[in-house]
């Protein structure tokens, strides 16, 4: 895990030396409200990798040696199949095409999201059982 | 519905036996990231053809002076959606939702994506984000017409009033969501779901480089959603963000683009250095020359990436032109080192020139051509010389048609993987060369064109007789590029289940090739043991093992 920390904080650190130089120099606020962004959005996940990986032992696929049993065991719970993601798709569409062909398109857009999130959700937690 | 608990490949209810719907509703319904790769790939390859189709109607009405093919109006409408449909509905997506989708669990040992509903999630939007934008030309007022960077004030209200343009915005709206999305779910997958032995610097190049491209998504996808909202506010709400009217500032839509705009470049580019480098490797029988050169070098691109977007804005005269100027002409580095190690990996290999292997060659050169006239353009005196000329347009065209010749390097390769059926290699042989010298007879006299003055996104030029017959034979390219996608289908129609692939059919070297053509439903019957990026080769190559990069990784 250090080193997708590394890899997130070595982007930070980079992206904010180079917004200190543009900023600085160029004296231009939406270049560099953006680097800015970017370097935050970067010091927020690797600081928490970091964070975690002094405190966690070295997982299977960080260790060079590892063999395929140190691996065993539960991975997760991945659905076989849904429909949901594909109702959701359509409820995002209806909303979006509301946006140009008329407000009402947002009745059946919602609906769709709605019955997407909660069908989800509720197929989710009898999924997770395990 | 079902749910698979999955343990990992060692447990013994690993590879629980699927049994789900069949039929449409699979594939309504699937959370494999193998169908939805799959679907994927045939969407994105729709969207090039249909691409490619409005871009033989720009040469054939380009090919004479003075061409009656299409109205002005209509010409600005082929030209915006041309670009709109290659840029946003088939480099992209194919770079990132389909072979990505496909291919990295595979290479990292997965059982699937990290989040297998949300990956199914960002194809519908994918999907319906394409039709949306489609469907502009079905509009009263016809499609988008501004080009396909959408620069302030053509997009306001009064210069683009028809549904069209908002078709534009909600289109791009929802594949920019698809994007972030899959930004989260390869980034959660590489991290969280390699197998054990899987470490960092062991990983394929191409999965460092959809990495990488992921976390480019991350930080420059959300910026255009945030300037699409703005802009459709503008245009409906009475806002003036872009409008110079109401106090707002034009230029900015061009700094919020371009800050998307530019890290979208190498986000369509580096899944594509990923491909060309593992096909090189693959087909020279060498591990890949300088592996963690690569590494880095794909890191640098994304970290300079972020630095030069303004580099698009020289004209506009309210840009720092050396800071621009020095970040994209430093891009130029890590490009080089890759373009050495591409041919390092060659060095004294045992090449085998199949048709993935050719068009893996025809990338180098032709990225390479597109890649020297970048570096020019990054000069603001060329640049100033140049901007907005048939200069621009063949440098990026040089980029996106070895993207193009990457992408078909990678349905070669690993088209039997997901299919099971290898394609014919005579017509594909016969495809690159058609691709390839297409490509440069299309391009290189637009370079002259651009050189001598020609503006782009002209419907109608001066009779000059340079000119003309610069044209004529660009447009030439254009057709031969254009037989050479018809000689994909046929050869798809051709080889339909016709030539068995087997597991491992080019005795490749990474972790997709250990499985079965196509894979199981959770991708793994077994592992090897993986001591080296090579696992695959290490196996089947005991007496060659690959030496390790990893002797000082925690």
């Amino acid at each position: 895990m250090k080193i997708e920390a590394k890899l997130l904080l070595f982007l930070g650190l980079f992206f904010g030396a180079m917004c200190a130089v543009y900023w600085t120099w160029s004296l231009e606020n939406a270049g560099g409200v953006m680097m800015f962004s970017g370097m935050l959005l970067c010091f927020l996940p690797g600081s928490y990798y970091l964070w975690w990986s002094r405190r966690m032992k070295a997982r299977p696929e960080d260790n060079p040696n590892a063999t395929q049993e140190s691996g065993a065991g539960f991975v997760g719970t991945f659905p076989g199949s849904s429909i949901f993601p594909f109702v959701l798709g359509m409820g995002a569409f209806f909303v979006v095409l509301a946006l140009v062909f008329g407000i009402w398109l947002l009745v059946p857009g919602f609906a769709l999201a709605i019955w997407a999130l909660l069908g989800g959700t509720s197929e989710g937690r009898r999924g997770g059982n395990r | 519905m079902s749910q698979n608990v999955i343990t990992s490949p060692t447990g013994h209810d690993a590879h629980d036996e699927h049994h789900g719907p069949s039929g449409l509703l699979k594939w309504l319904t699937t959370t494999d990231h193998k169908i939805i790769g799959l679907s994927y790939t045939i969407t994105a390859v729709v969207m090039l053809i249909i691409g490619g189709a409005l871009a033989e109607l720009i040469r054939a009405q380009l090919a004479t002076s003075n061409g009656h093919l299409v109205s002005f109006a209509q010409y600005n409408e082929l030209f915006t959606m041309h670009g709109s449909i290659m840029i946003y509905l088939f480099v992209g997506p194919f770079a990132f939702g389909a072979l990505a989708n496909i291919i990295v669990p595979l290479q990292i040992g997965a059982p699937d994506m990290a989040c297998p509903r949300h990956n199914a999630l960002r194809y519908w939007l994918y999907l319906s984000g394409s039709i949306t934008m489609l469907l502009g030309f079905f509009t009263a007022g016809g499609a988008a017409n501004f080009g396909w960077v959408g620069y302030a004030p053509l997009t306001s209200s009064l210069n683009a009033p028809g549904a069209g343009a908002d078709l534009w915005i909600g289109g791009l709206l929802l594949t920019g969501f698809s994007a972030i999305f899959t930004g989260v779910n390869l980034i959660a997958t590489i991290f969280y779901l390699r197998a054990p032995g899987m470490t960092m610097f062991r990983m394929p190049i191409f999965t460092w480089n959809l990495l990488v491209t992921a976390i480019l998504i991350l930080l420059a996808f959300p910026v255009l959603t945030a300037g699409l909202i703005m802009l459709y506010a503008d245009r409906h709400f009475g806002t003036h963000v872009f409008s110079v009217a109401g106090g707002g500032v034009p230029v900015l839509w061009q700094h919020i683009f371009w800050f998307w705009g530019h890290p979208e470049v190498y986000i369509l580019a580096l899944p594509f250095f990923g491909m060309a480098t593992e096909i090189i490797a693959v087909f020279s029988k060498k591990p890949v020359f300088g592996y963690k050169g690569m590494i880095f070098a794909t890191i640098t691109i994304a970290a300079l990436s972020l630095g030069v977007w303004a580099h698009h804005m020289f004209t506009t005269g309210v840009v720092l032109l050396p800071f621009f100027s020095i970040m994209s002409l430093l891009i130029a580095v890590p490009t080089g080192i890759k373009i050495f190690n591409w041919i390092g990996t060659m060095w004294r290999g045992e090449l085998w020139f199949s048709t993935a292997m050719l068009m893996s060659i025809g990338f180098l050169i032709t990225f390479l051509i597109g890649g020297l006239t970048g570096i020019y353009l990054a000069s603001p005196p060329l640049d100033f010389f140049t901007h907005d000329t048939y200069f621009v347009v063949a440098h990026f065209h040089s980029v996106v048609m070895a993207l193009v010749l990457a992408a078909m390097g990678g349905l070669y390769f690993w088209g039997p993987k997901i299919t099971g059926f290898l394609l014919n290699e005579r017509i594909g042989k016969a495809q690159f060369w058609l691709l390839f010298i297409g490509t440069q007879v299309f391009t290189f006299p637009l370079y002259i064109l651009g050189l001598q003055g020609m503006p782009r996104r002209m419907a109608v030029y001066p009779l000059h007789h340079d000119w003309v017959n610069l044209n004529a034979i660009s447009s030439v390219g254009a057709v031969l590029i254009g037989i050479s996608t018809l000689l994909f289908a046929l050869n798809i129609v051709v080889s339909w289940k016709k030539y068995p692939a087997g597991d491992n059919p080019w005795d490749a070297q990474t972790l997709e090739w250990f499985t079965t053509s196509p894979p199981p439903h959770h991708n793994f019957y077994r592992l090897p043991q993986i001591r080296s990026e090579r696992p695959t080769w290490d196996y089947n190559h005991p007496e060659h093992k690959s030496v390790a990069h990893a002797s000082h990784e925690n």
